[in-house]
């Protein structure tokens, strides 16, 4: 592998780490937005919400690191951005039918604002909340860097995340729909993941490449 | 991540804002609650007593106010035009105000019409608690307050069926009206709850570019209203009726029967008359305020 292929790979991890950073900020806050109507603005809505956010993140870096140990892949990890996308698809596709019906069953809107959260961002959140210690699996050369590596990528994935958040806040809500917001992130999501799985194509070639020259 | 951004905000705010207001001449703090939304304050000069929310401008915005002295005179234009809607129905039974505040709007529909049941929809527990602490606030067998977010209050009345002769939309976080409670899906639920000769109230300001969108989405979903602003006043009331509006004329006949009936709170409701008007003054290109675009605060410039 050749250094500049290697800082070229390096820096599309960090991109993407960001670019999920952003993401997962962005369909939080929207979360508000999208329950009001049904469980209302109560300050337990937004307990509701970010409860369920960190907990699909604290689960998400376990799989994430987990699944790091066994050959770990650029192509797994745009695997992961694909899927997340998907999973973005009941919340824009059958959120409202979704909420009416818990909404019926559920009397409290505090635990009603509760299991939608779970129904609707438990899983996207999850697949998000993987790419990080994914990403810092794939960027680690020598244990001795370690720490360097991953506080970078916290860096670059936090900035993303402040950076979703300021943005969703101040300038998407006043300019598109909510749904027309979620599905942008959906397609930014698919064409990372195709992004990364391609770069891991090219580089497994000029990897094959360096190796027959040499 | 908002909510503890918003703390912060006030608390700063508070403490580089609080000097200069309370050295205001004769307006003194008697009461302050901090609640989860909020912190509340309860002021107090030689003339009236106010509740207060947020101190996110010099002096402060005023939710509620009342006279020392003669406590039925309102203090405010707005719920002085809100009662002015009474030429328009003038005999709710049942009625929905969306906002407690210091009770005065639920005080007043009470003493003229005590047989009337009042059910108040209010997000905050503490608002209730200086209410009744600090304005005379009770609740009775005839007035009700339902501690919750209003959206899910009216959603879950319009399942059981439950209709108000009069929904009076007086919902204020501080800075504006909940985005939620200003979407056309919002208002399609409030027009569940109306009788054939029910009507709506929304109290909400006049001025930015947020009255445009506010006025095309009411009218969107309960055609031709009532426009009624004062001069002096940056308020703005709303009437919507499910009945046909009344013409001018009918209003005025009307005014000289409720005169001397709305005197006691210190206004002449002729005077609302002429303000009146069921004209399209505003920007009909507007885009309307739904569930899936709300930016609300954001365009209150």
């Amino acid at each position: 592998m050749t250094d500049s292929s290697a800082a070229l790979n390096n820096l599309l991890i960090m991109c993407l780490a960001f670019t999920s950073g952003f993401i997962i900020m962005s369909i939080e806050l929207l979360g508000g937005r999208i329950l009001a109507p049904y469980f209302g603005s109560s300050i337990f809505v937004w307990g509701s919400i970010i409860t369920v956010f960190m907990l699909s993140l604290s689960l998400g870096y376990l799989i994430g690191g987990k699944l790091s140990l066994r050959a770990p892949s650029l192509k797994q990890h745009g695997f992961f951005f694909i899927v997340a996308a998907f999973l973005l698809l009941p919340l824009i596709l059958f959120g409202n039918e979704l909420m009416e019906a818990v909404f019926l069953v559920i009397e409290d809107p505090r635990y009603g604002s509760l299991v939608v959260s779970l129904l609707l961002f438990f899983l996207p959140t999850t697949v998000l909340g993987m790419i990080a210690p994914y990403s810092v699996r794939l960027l680690v050369i020598d244990t001795h860097r370690s720490g360097h590596v991953a506080g970078t990528l916290y860096f670059i994935s936090t900035l993303g995340s402040a950076l979703g958040t300021l943005a969703t806040s101040f300038y998407l809500v006043l300019w598109f729909e909510v749904n027309q917001i979620l599905i942008s992130m959906g397609v930014i999501l698919l064409a990372a993941g195709f992004l990364a799985i391609y770069s891991s194509d090219t580089f497994h070639e000029n990897k094959r490449t360096l190796e027959a020259v040499s | 991540m908002s909510l503890l951004y918003r703390q912060g905000f006030l608390l700063l705010t508070l403490f580089l804002i609080s000097l200069p207001v309370q050295a205001q001449l004769g307006v003194r703090q008697i009461h302050q609650e901090r609640s989860l939304y909020r912190n509340i304050i309860v002021t107090e000069d030689s003339s009236r007593r106010c509740m207060r929310f947020t101190i996110t401008r010099r002096n402060g915005q005023n939710q509620s106010c009342r006279f020392l002295e003669n406590p039925e005179r309102l203090v405010f234009p707005y719920a002085k035009m809100t009662l002015s809607s009474l030429l328009v129905q003038d005999d709710p039974q049942r009625i929905l105000i969306i906002g407690l505040g210091g009770g005065t709007l639920p005080e007043v529909y009470h003493r003229l019409f005590p047989e009337a049941e009042i059910i108040i929809s209010e997000i905050d527990e503490a608002v209730l608690t200086v209410a009744e602490d600090y304005f005379d606030f009770e609740e009775t067998e005839q007035i009700k307050v339902d501690i919750g977010d209003a959206r899910v209050y009216i959603k879950r009345a319009g399942l059981r069926g439950e209709k108000f002769d009069l929904v009076i939309v007086d919902a204020f976080n501080g800075e504006y009206i909940p985005e939620h409670l200003m979407t056309e899906e919002f208002l399609e639920e409030v027009k569940m709850l109306l009788p054939e000769d029910g009507m709506v109230v929304a109290n909400t300001f006049s001025g930015s570019r947020l009255y445009d969108a506010e006025s095309q989405t009411y009218h969107n979903v309960y055609g031709e209203m009532i426009n009624l602003q004062m001069p002096d006043t940056g308020n703005r009331i709303i009437i919507a009726s499910m009945q046909e509006l009344p013409t001018r004329g009918e209003l005025r006949e009307r005014a000289e029967h409720w005169r001397e009936r709305l005197r006691p709170f210190g206004m002449d409701v002729s005077d609302y008359v002429p303000n009146m008007s069921t004209e399209v003054d505003w920007n009909t290109d507007e885009r309307p305020l739904t569930d899936q675009y709300s930016p609300a605060n954001l365009l209150n410039d």
